[in-house]
């Protein structure tokens, strides 16, 4: 079920740190948004805010709305837990769990939740494979460890692993950054799958990865060190490229600066 | 001026940094041969550190020698491993050591027992927990805690044990003094586990939305496990022969006892010493044999930790 995200002036925080200010865009069902931006912009803060990861950091703290279809993510009531596995994250580095088979790391947010129904578990580690299109190339060998699969693999072992508790959203911070250019097409590819059924926001330093994967661009850009970092324009992928209302965002992504 | 007619005339020696490569002749052939002067101290310098490995190893390799010499006739005795020394005359070469190593290895064991759920649960604390002051001051208290030496340990035990709480000398004392002993060695090994566990684990596993506690007890210590036993079957050997607390917290027995909660009990370092007192030269021939066995154990889990961190090590 894939749900839509709001964000109403949010600002965050590392400790007396004022990391990215008034952030303000939306993201709708079913669509898939890319962060782009120099490094240090907060792009990746932001991401981590998606899903309270950002608030894993000692005196990390977040400022304004971050809504999931209308319901604050940010609200008293709402338990981190309980958001993450709404809101599922894959990382720059693949990390698979290395004391783990291949099988166990798909299902590992299951298993560790209390499922027990071993069929049900095969059947979403089935499932989750097929979804990140790694199912053939590991089907013969589900009790290796996932340590042992290349890096592309262990990448799409790890966005199995983020799909098999079924979230609403899947957040992608750089998850290509480490691969070599045809793990990059296969992940891409299977961005493209993936957002039938979710609503995905990655991060990426790559510019023609945004303009292939994305439906709409945010353009994230810091005044100078030690200033908060801003969000400068959203818009249609295809308008942030070709046409952008900002002058900063033509700069960047005609590589004049940054 | 162009860029390259500049830097030529930065410096005398013409060097694009205007600096002088050292060891490096203005003219001639780049390659020279080894100087006379590099080449002696090379060979001064691996004289040297091949002479002191060689002094470490003198009093390594001698005390093996000497304790493998006089002590494996002992052990090799057919009622070595399987009699006591119930009964047996000073003088006569006879009987066995069995309760001895009873002794040492339910002490150890005990001590284990109490010391690896404390020390791994602090080291949790430290590495997932521990913000500020109270983590500050446990951090603090276990380094003073592993400079105690076990003469203190042992007369605390006694002190705050037997006599305050009026507790009785027996073998569980030993083990609570070897507690102390064992715990800042566990607590900081396993702290250093836990800390190479690289946080990318941690963060994908609270990315499924598995709750803290869980990550640490299903991901972050299983990461973590192989280097931990490893530290805890070192921990454990090194308390293994410790005489202090035996001295102190136990009386000998010449014989048998399964329970550590009360009564005398061997171990292999108290034989040693009890055999000290015994003029016959049989005496010497059981404190030979006590300490190859001795030697023997500790080697047997040193080996065990490391087959132990070979085979669960992460697989890759």
């Amino acid at each position: 079920m894939a749900k839509r995200l709001d964000l109403k002036d949010v600002d965050i925080y590392y400790g007396d740190f004022h990391a990215v200010a008034g952030v303000n865009l939306s993201v709708a069902p079913r669509s898939v948004t890319s962060f782009i931006g120099p490094s240090g912009c907060g792009k990746s803060t932001v991401l981590r805010t998606l899903n309270r990861m950002h608030e894993e950091i000692p005196g990390a703290r977040v400022d304004g709305e971050v809504l999931l279809d209308g319901e604050d993510i940010y609200d008293r009531g709402a338990d981190a837990v309980a958001v993450r596995r709404t809101i599922g994250m894959v990382f720059q580095r693949p990390n698979p769990f290395p004391t783990m088979s291949i099988r166990d790391n798909v299902v590992a947010g299951l298993k560790l939740a209390g499922v027990r129904d071993k069929k049900k578990l095969d059947e979403v580690c089935e499932a989750s494979l097929r979804g990140a299109n790694l199912w053939k190339e590991v089907s013969g060998r589900l009790d290796k460890p996932g340590g042992g699969l290349s890096g592309g693999q262990q990448q799409r072992l790890c966005i199995a692993r983020a799909i098999a508790v079924a979230p609403d959203v899947l957040l992608m911070d750089e998850p290509c950054s480490a691969l070599d250019p045809i793990s990059t097409l296969a992940i891409e590819d299977l961005i493209a799958d993936l957002k039938k059924d979710y609503t995905i926001v990655i991060v990426t330093h790559n510019m023609q990865q945004a303009a292939r994967v994305s439906d709409q661009t945010a353009f994230f850009n810091l005044e100078a060190t030690g200033k908060p970092g801003k969000l400068v324009e959203i818009d249609d992928t295809e308008k942030i490229f070709s046409n952008p209302k900002e002058q900063a965002t033509e700069d960047y992504i005609s590589g004049r600066f940054g | 001026m162009s860029a390259d007619a500049q830097r030529s005339g930065a410096g005398p020696s013409g060097t694009a940094t205007g600096l002088d490569a050292p060891d490096r002749p203005a003219n001639g052939p780049t390659f020279q041969a080894l100087s006379t002067g590099r080449k002696i101290k090379n060979h001064a310098a691996t004289v040297l550190v091949t002479l002191a490995f060689l002094i470490a190893l003198v009093p390594l390799v001698w005390v093996l020698v000497t304790v493998v010499g006089r002590g494996v006739g002992a052990i090799l005795s057919a009622d070595w491993w399987g009699r006591s020394l119930n009964g047996v005359l000073p003088e006569s070469y006879a009987g066995g050591v069995y309760h001895a190593i009873y002794g040492t290895l339910i002490q150890a064991l005990l001590a284990a027992v109490i010391a690896v759920p404390i020390g791994i649960a602090a080291a949790v604390y430290l590495v997932e927990y521990g913000r500020g002051r109270l983590a500050r001051t446990t951090s603090f208290m276990v380094d003073i805690l592993a400079g105690v030496p076990s003469i203190v340990a042992a007369l605390f035990v006694f002190a705050a044990f037997i006599s305050i709480m009026g507790g009785v000398q027996s073998a569980f004392m030993v083990s609570l003094a070897l507690v102390l002993l064992m715990l800042p060695v566990v607590i900081r090994n396993t702290e250093e586990m836990l800390r190479l566990v690289p946080d990318e684990l941690r963060e994908a596993s609270y990315a499924l939305g598995i709750p803290k506690w869980k990550t640490i007890i299903r991901i972050v210590l299983p990461t973590a496990l192989s280097g931990t036993v490893t530290g805890v079957m070192l921990a454990l050997a090194r308390v293994m022969g410790e005489t202090a607390p035996v001295l102190v917290l136990v009386g000998y027995s010449q014989s048998i006892n399964f329970d550590p909660f009360s009564g005398n009990m061997a171990s292999l370092p108290l034989l040693m010493f009890s055999e000290l007192s015994n003029p016959e030269p049989a005496g010497q021939y059981r404190i030979w044999g006590a300490a190859l066995t001795l030697i023997l154990i500790i080697m047997i889990l040193q080996l065990g930790a490391s087959v132990v961190s070979r085979f669960s090590a992460i697989s890759k």
